[in-house]
């Protein structure tokens, strides 16, 4: 088996250093980068995201990084999103009143989470699916969040019959929103599996191997 | 199902050093942070914070290679405070690999740099550290508890609960609330304190000053907590992470237990 070699999108986002050694950790090779021929090559990559959706929007649209996206994904190719790079991946994010758009691979709004406490910040536990594959055997772990946005109804527009339906996880924080989703090649998480511990690494693992 | 009660252990840091006595067996150099964080990781410890003591500015580097060593084996999440005094430390240290930053006196000095913070990393990396300490005589605030720096040895004047609020205004995403009073005496949170934050944030509430025993943390976290942090109780090896852990879970709350 070969090392997998895996990019993570360097747009200027937060503590990149996390996501790459975690995935070390599991075996894969990692290059922090904002190239978009390495971007849109690479076995897999990965769209981390801290901060504010617009922020990121914008880091991410400065390099092409909806291009990139794109162009993976219709070729099949692995993309795992985390936090608001997950949250990017939505139709759109609504800030204090103000819409953004996202990426679109998912309709759907980002809006602020209703809950006495924001940031949602510490380690919840998820519902997973029996047809996860990236929370097989971890369905009963905690995992690390931190974010006050999320998606709390997911809704997919009827189009899809060329595809399998995706697999949705939840979690609750004073209300329903989506943890995780698993849909083909895309994959994301509102948590932060390289800072979830031995969960963390364990569910970055299963995915590293299914892209062999 | 719900959000789980952290537990954080909290290590000084003086030039790349631990300097709170460790009496810990078993580690190869108990004074290397790096070592120290592993372990409390395998205890359990939801978050590790790392509090930069070192009194000259001209050392900052050691501390980046700490966190990034640190960044490097440890999969929890990691705040890093002391001496932060611009956006551009804040940046050195999110790159190298910290998750969360704490502002304490800087952010006295400039409030501002809570807010710039907060616009250019995001709300969530951003936690306000308060020293805060009931009103000696002399000193009078609205709530009674007043901010201090220099380890408690200065006062402000600033109401301590009113900061809090303000902090949280100017884009803190967390608040670190250390009871001047109660740390190091081992008698127990200050609780009226907590319950006096809690009243008026909405944003996480880390406690801290005054863990002696493990029954002392339930009541700071029934006063208000989301996360409990303690240095020395840990450090000298008086009672482990997974301990409190046991204890909290036995009270009712919820936190991460480990399996072993």
């Amino acid at each position: 088996m070969s090392i997998r070699d895996i990019v993570i999108l360097d747009y200027g986002s937060g503590n990149l250093r996390s996501a790459q050694r975690a995935l070390e950790r599991v075996g894969a090779t990692v290059t922090l980068t904002s190239d978009f021929d390495s971007a849109v090559n690479a076995d897999a990559l990965v769209v981390p995201g801290v901060g504010a959706f617009a922020a990121c929007m914008r880091g991410i649209l400065e390099i092409q990084g909806d291009q990139i996206i794109d162009r993976r994904i219709s070729g099949g190719r692995p993309v795992l999103g985390i936090c608001v790079g997950m949250q990017v991946l939505f139709a759109n994010g609504d800030e204090h009143g103000t819409e953004v758009a996202g990426l679109g691979q998912w309709p759907g709004v980002v809006e602020q989470l209703d809950a006495p406490i924001l940031p949602h910040m510490g380690w919840n536990t998820i519902r997973a699916p029996a047809n996860s594959k990236i929370f097989d055997g971890l369905a009963d772990e905690r995992f690390y969040f931190v974010h006050s946005y999320g998606v709390t109804k997911w809704q997919l527009n009827g189009n899809t019959l060329d595809r399998q339906p995706p697999v949705v996880t939840w979690c609750t924080h004073g209300t329903d929103f989506v943890a995780a989703v698993e849909d083909g090649p895309l994959v994301a998480t509102q948590f932060h599996p390289e800072k979830s511990g031995d969960a963390g690494l364990a569910l970055l693992q299963s995915w590293v191997r299914s892209l062999y | 199902m719900s959000l789980a009660i952290r537990v954080i252990p909290c290590l000084d840091v003086d030039d790349g050093r631990v300097v709170k006595g460790i009496n810990f067996t078993g580690l190869r150099d108990a004074g290397d942070p790096v070592e120290l964080a592993a372990r409390y990781d395998a205890e359990g410890a939801d978050e590790l914070v790392f509090l930069d003591i070192t009194a000259s500015s001209g050392d900052r580097k050691t501390m980046l290679d700490v966190v990034r060593r640190t960044a490097d084996c440890i999969f929890i999440p990691l705040t890093v405070g002391g001496g932060v005094r611009s956006p551009d430390d804040f940046n050195l240290l999110l790159r190298a690999g910290a998750d969360k930053v704490s502002l304490n006196t800087a952010a006295i000095a400039d409030p501002n740099l809570l807010s710039q913070a907060a616009e250019r990393f995001g709300a969530q990396c951003v936690v306000l550290s308060i020293d805060a300490r009931r009103c000696p005589p002399g000193v009078s605030t609205e709530s009674g508890f007043e901010v201090t720096t220099h380890g408690g040895r200065r006062s402000t004047g600033i109401d301590a609960i009113a900061w809090a609020i303000e902090g949280t205004k100017r884009g803190a995403g967390e608040i670190l609330l250390n009871s001047i009073d109660a740390d190091g005496t081992k008698a127990g949170f200050d609780l009226q304190l907590i319950e006096g934050v809690r009243s008026v944030v909405q944003v996480p509430l880390i406690a801290s000053g005054g863990a002696g025993a493990l029954t002392d943390f339930a009541p700071a976290v029934n006063a208000g907590a989301d996360a409990v942090l303690a240095a020395s109780v840990f450090h000298f090896g008086e009672f482990s992470v997974a301990e409190v852990k046991q204890e909290l879970n036995e009270a009712g709350i919820l936190v991460r237990l480990i399996a072993h």
